[in-house]
């Protein structure tokens, strides 16, 4: 009996079985990068970098060489990778605690210096890992339990990441995409093969941030989860491609 | 072959050049600028890799990354630095990665001051990051000795896969001494297999760098397969120089600067007919407990000289055992001593400390 492959899983990620809690979308986007590694034929060269996080355990899923980060310090770890491994694909995988706040320093600097590496940024608006604690990403009005009467102004507005990257010169390519429904999946897939086709061609820094869900941290189950995250977080993190200097960035060459 | 005359910080980045530095990443800090500026300029020439970082914290992470993809890395800095750069030495450590960190140390605690000083010890010597581990840890006296010692720290710390760390005063970072870089070393250049350098599919399985282990027996398990590094570099590598200690009565244990001003103290010493000599540690970690071993029942007191306050004195009173008298001398805050503030102190234990 003849039998037809539908489906199969991507060869970017292994077979380790996901840390992640039920319902939090960490999984797709593992899933897309995966398929975007294994589609651009990059996953045999490809150095990643692990953060600490609910993505610390990251090393264990993507199917490539994985360096695993202090906290907040994978874009500076992503840096010396790629400076003595120009003709490797690199990228970090970061979530709002790690990079939007301790790390805010080393993606900075990271992009003011157009390092060509891709920096997968997941937004979940709460630190997941340590327990769900208020995030620089964490909305006004949103409980958390160090923001337990919800986030107040005083506590400071939330961060917006790639609208702040956009600024630096260094940042070719900034676009924040969402993962709460099958069209926007589509479309956030698209947003990293743009991502590693900027570090493919040499044209400096690219970062994709991912409106990611925690139903575990926010309280909610993962259908209110992803109603919560396009409708609350996306008006104040609206979608879209942020900047985009592919066309006037010469190849950047760092060999 | 031939002499050049150079300043200490910028002999020492040719050193590493010579020593097969591939990278080096690091922040601008008093007392050690000339490095990275002669880097700057000269690693471009070699073919290598120079990047200022953001921050000492950055620059040590580009060095974990750096080394983690198997290359030779190179990270200097000063006291308030290498407190920052301790998160990454520790994961460097912990991930079992190689590299050399120059510290050029100044005053402290906090910003201190930036003239020469030894109060670094402990941060050298007892791991200024989290966890149970070592680097192994230099302190030359001498531009000649920095150099060399340089030149051959990236094969050492390629042969444990762990940090090598070279303190040196500010004094010698920033003094001209003729110095003679071309004698040759065996780089020994080894393949790194272990590294996480992109070549997933030609080596048919993907590497890890890490040091996490969420089991704590696993982790009890790396840390005791570390130690077992730790114990061979205590049984191979201390090394230390034995100065005038024959017919010595009173030993100055001395290292860095304060052993090149112990030199002058001793000559006066001896002049008086004071029968002095010196133990210079030239690894700080391991500490050369094998010198005090060697020293003869003619060694009655023991004189610890630096320039911090009593933290190498500790490790003295360790290898001593209570075996032989022991005293203390130290200037802090970036003082220098004089050799004859030094000969004041070793001729008072003498006349009141019943040396024969």
């Amino acid at each position: 009996m003849s039998t037809k492959v539908v489906y199969e899983p991507t060869k970017g990620l292994t077979d380790s079985p996901l840390s992640y809690c039920p319902g939090c979308t960490h999984g797709i986007i593992h899933k897309l990068v995966g398929e975007v590694l294994e589609e651009q034929n990059l996953i045999g060269e490809s150095i990643g970098v692990a953060s600490v996080g609910c993505s610390v355990m990251s090393y264990e899923f993507f199917n490539c060489d994985m360096q695993q980060a202090p906290h907040g310090r994978a874009p500076a770890v992503a840096t010396g990778i790629k400076r003595v491994k120009p003709n490797h694909t690199v990228f970090t995988y970061q979530g709002d605690g790690d990079l939007a706040s301790i790390g805010m320093a080393e993606v900075i600097h990271a992009a003011h210096r157009s390092e060509n590496i891709t920096i997968i940024f997941v937004n979940n608006a709460i630190y997941g890992m340590t327990g769900g604690q208020m995030a620089p990403t964490t909305l006004i009005g949103q409980k958390t339990t160090t923001s337990p009467r919800g986030r107040s102004l005083d506590q400071g507005m939330p961060l917006r990441i790639v609208e702040m990257l956009a600024t630096i010169p260094g940042a070719t390519y900034l676009e924040r995409v969402s993962v709460h429904d099958p069209k926007h999946i589509i479309k956030a897939k698209k947003a990293i093969h743009k991502a590693f086709e900027v570090q493919t061609n040499k044209q400096g820094f690219s970062l994709i941030e991912f409106i990611s869900t925690c139903p575990i941290g926010w309280g909610m189950t993962p259908n209110d989860s992803l109603e919560w995250a396009k409708n609350t977080m996306i008006p104040y993190y609206p979608l879209g491609v942020y900047k985009d200097t592919r066309e006037e960035r010469e190849p950047w060459i760092k060999e | 072959m031939a002499k050049v005359l150079m300043k200490g910080n910028e002999a020492m980045a040719l050193a590493a050049i010579k020593g097969g530095c591939d990278a080096f990443f690091g922040y601008p800090i008093t007392p050690q600028n000339e490095l990275p500026e002669y880097l700057s300029y000269h690693m471009q020439e070699h073919g290598k890799i120079f990047v200022q970082a953001e921050s000492e914290v950055a620059a040590i992470n580009m060095v974990y990354g750096a080394a983690g993809a198997g290359a030779r890395v190179l990270t200097s800095s000063s006291s308030p630095g290498i407190a920052l750069k301790q998160e990454g030495i520790s994961y460097m450590a912990g991930s079992e990665l190689p590299a050399v960190i120059i510290n050029v140390m100044r005053g402290g605690p906090g910003l201190g001051s930036i003239q020469p000083s030894q109060a670094d010890y402990n941060q050298v010597t007892r791991g200024g990051g989290n966890g149970d581990y070592h680097l192994l840890a230099y302190a030359p006296e001498s531009i000649q000795e920095a150099v060399d010692i340089i030149k051959d720290a990236f094969r050492v710390a390629d042969k444990y896969r762990n940090p090598v760390m070279v303190a040196i005063d500010g004094l010698i970072g920033q003094m001209m001494e003729p110095v003679d870089l071309d004698k040759p070393i065996d780089l020994d250049l080894q393949s790194k297999p272990w590294a996480a350098d992109g070549h997933g599919a030609k080596r048919g399985k993907n590497n890890k760098i890490l040091s996490l282990f969420l089991d704590t027996k696993d982790l009890e398990t790396h840390n005791l397969k570390l130690k077992v590094k730790y114990d061979q570099m205590v049984s191979e590598e201390q090394r230390y120089e034995l100065v005038q200690t024959d017919d010595a009565e009173l030993v100055i244990v001395a290292y860095g600067s304060m052993a090149r001003i112990a030199r002058s103290a001793i000559a006066m010493a001896r002049q008086k007919g004071y029968r002095v000599g010196m133990l210079r540690p030239i690894t700080l970690w391991p500490y050369p407990v094998q010198g005090f071993e060697a020293l003869a029942s003619n060694v009655t007191h023991l004189l610890t000289a630096e320039m911090s306050l009593g933290q190498m004195h500790q490790d003295v009173l360790i290898a001593n055992e209570g075996q032989r008298q022991t005293h203390w001398f130290g200037r802090t805050g970036g003082v220098v001593p004089s050799a004859d503030e030094l000969f004041d102190v070793i001729e008072n234990i003498i006349l009141k400390g019943g040396v024969a």
